[in-house]
């Protein structure tokens, strides 16, 4: 008798032993987390090989759809490489860090990670591996600066497009990540701003990079009176496509965990998405008389960008007023905004995702409040007021930093390499001038 | 020898062929072309950029036939092309010097 409980106990043992860690031990790693952080890196990168290049490419004129492809591939083989050797350090070293202080190191972290120095097969970012952490954000870092391709599309020099990222990823995204994500110490971290998956990290960053690269470099020929239309639309929807659903990826794998809050970043990408998609479609057909595929997809892509902030703060009901609202409102800014202010943003890499991760930022600083079905306040925040203002400080700081270094760097390779192709070049086509290749040969 | 050269609108290239068959003809050249005469444009509209498109998808086809088949010819393009509608399209006959079939060396009205 004696022997049977025995077994029993054992066994019982065996099964506790057994089970995952996340039931064990808290720092220890999670199985379950890291299964889902590695399909989520993966989801983010298939957002910009092929989602993005061919989003963009589709937009194109048939010259140069190749252009945006290489620029899409080098980008994501080069920002490896930078994230690797000094990004990773820069966003994520948290020497000198220390909760409430405002230092060097709240804007810029160490350089003690170059390399990867110190990391293993076996460190632990949290519950997840380093390494995995290290590939999760690096994919954020790739998708950056190829956003950033679709304000200077059929008009930038290769190498300039080059030498413009390796920099500007350096100077630019690193730092700007660091503020908002390497913990205690960092500066929009201190500030309570809530900014779950990169509204300013990526989308405003991106957003106003592009801005300023499209009035430096200047308008294409023939803007805007010659027809331009995109060459192939179905490209461009299928990209719009693979952009959707990897995005369930960058936010819902912004929660580094396979939790709850991970499902309510899923469940509110989706909603605001959707409701981003009819509302441009809405407005589209009141204006035009007719909604559009394009119409369509660009109000998806919009709704993206602006619930990539709020994606953990925001409840379901303020998903689909963060949607509509960036449907609305990047329906204006890249039709009539960007008419009226004449700049060329070939693919409205400003118009709809620079507004987009603006008007995301600034709205969850609203619709984070349990009052409005949001999830709760950043630290140190109990009011909209409050924080609002810190998602507007954020924000301001964002299109400051990012617009002014974006300018300096762009006049460096302009005097270096020089930005912008030949006349005859950017006549014959990217793909022929930069590339020797044609994208279709029939 | 003539020339007959016809503009028409695509949807119609499967009438016209059947018809020049019908009166004997089975060779032609056919182009996909694009043009306008008085028929009017249409607009697209892509993120709000409005444009009117003057360019309409038509088809050229040339048949070369002899003098005694032109008549027909003309008769059948325009019999089979037409709707009623603008934008029907022209037919026009030109002269044709000289006509060789590579494969046989064969020249003048035997090498049609």
């Amino acid at each position: 008798m004696f022997k049977r409980h025995f077994i029993a106990l054992f066994l019982g043992g065996l099964f506790l032993l057994g089970l995952p860690n996340t039931v064990l031990a808290a720092d220890a790693l999670s199985a379950g987390d890291t299964a889902w952080m590695l399909t989520a890196t993966a989801l983010v990168l298939f957002m910009t090989i092929p989602g993005l290049a061919l989003f963009y490419g589709g937009l194109v004129r048939t010259k140069n759809v190749l252009s945006v492809l290489m620029q899409c591939f080098a980008l994501t083989a080069m920002m490896t490489l930078v994230w690797v050797i000094i990004g990773y350090s820069i966003a994520f070293n948290t020497t000198g860090m220390e909760a409430g202080v405002t230092n060097f190191n709240s804007f810029v972290g160490g350089l003690g990670t170059m390399f990867l120095s110190g990391v293993t097969a076996d460190s632990l970012s949290g519950s997840i591996p380093e390494t995995v952490f290290i590939t999760f954000q690096m994919t954020f870092a790739i998708i950056t600066p190829a956003l950033i391709c679709g304000a200077f599309a059929e008009r930038m020099k290769f190498s300039a497009m080059i030498l413009f990222t390796l920099v500007w990823s350096i100077v630019v995204y690193a730092p700007v990540c660091h503020m908002a994500w390497s913990g205690d110490g960092a500066f929009f971290w201190d500030l309570g701003v809530l900014d779950f998956a990169g509204g300013t990290v990526v989308h405003i960053n991106a957003g106003i990079a592009a801005l300023v690269a499209c009035i430096v470099i200047g308008k294409r020929q023939g803007y805007p009176e010659t027809l331009m239309p995109p060459h192939s639309l179905t490209l461009t929807v299928v990209g719009a496509a693979m952009l959707w659903v990897g995005w369930f990826g960058f936010n819902a794998g912004s929660a580094v965990a396979a939790n709850g809050s991970a499902g309510m970043a899923m469940l509110v990408t989706q909603i605001a998405t959707a409701t981003a998609t009819l509302a441009w479609m809405l407005a589209e057909w009141i204006k035009h008389g007719k909604p559009s595929i394009l119409g369509a997809v660009t109000g998806a892509v919009a709704g993206l960008f602006a619930i990539t902030p709020a994606s953990g703060s925001v409840g379901p009901m303020g998903a689909i007023a963060i949607g509509f609202l960036s449907g609305v409102i990047c329906f204006w800014s890249a039709t009539t905004l960007k008419r009226a202010l004449g700049f060329d943003d070939s693919l409205d890499a400003f118009g709809v995702h620079g507004v987009g991760g603006i008007v995301g930022a600034l709205l969850t600083g609203i619709f984070a409040s349990e009052s409005l079905g949001g999830q709760g306040f950043g630290d140190g925040h109990t009011s909209i007021g409050s924080q609002f203002g810190a998602q507007l400080i954020s924000v301001i700081f964002t299109i400051v930093y990012s617009g002014v270094l974006s300018f300096i760097i762009l006049k460096v390779v302009d005097a270096t390499v020089g930005l912008r192709v030949s006349q005859e070049d950017e006549i014959a086509g990217l793909d022929i001038s930069l590339h020797d290749e044609r994208g279709y040969n029939y | 020898m003539k020339l007959v050269t016809a503009i028409i609108q695509p949807h119609k290239l499967d009438d016209v062929r059947a018809a020049l068959n019908d009166i004997g003809i089975q060779g032609m050249t056919v182009v996909e072309a694009r043009g306008f005469g008085r028929q009017k444009g249409h607009r697209e509209v892509y993120r709000g950029a409005e444009y009117v498109v003057d360019f309409l998808p038509k088809i050229k086809l040339e048949v070369a036939v002899g003098d005694d088949l032109v008549e027909r010819a003309v008769d059948a393009i325009e019999g089979a092309a037409k709707t009623g509608n603008v934008g029907d399209g022209k037919i026009f006959v030109a002269t044709i010097d000289q006509a060789v079939r590579i494969r046989t060396g064969e020249t003048g009205p035997d090498a049609l």
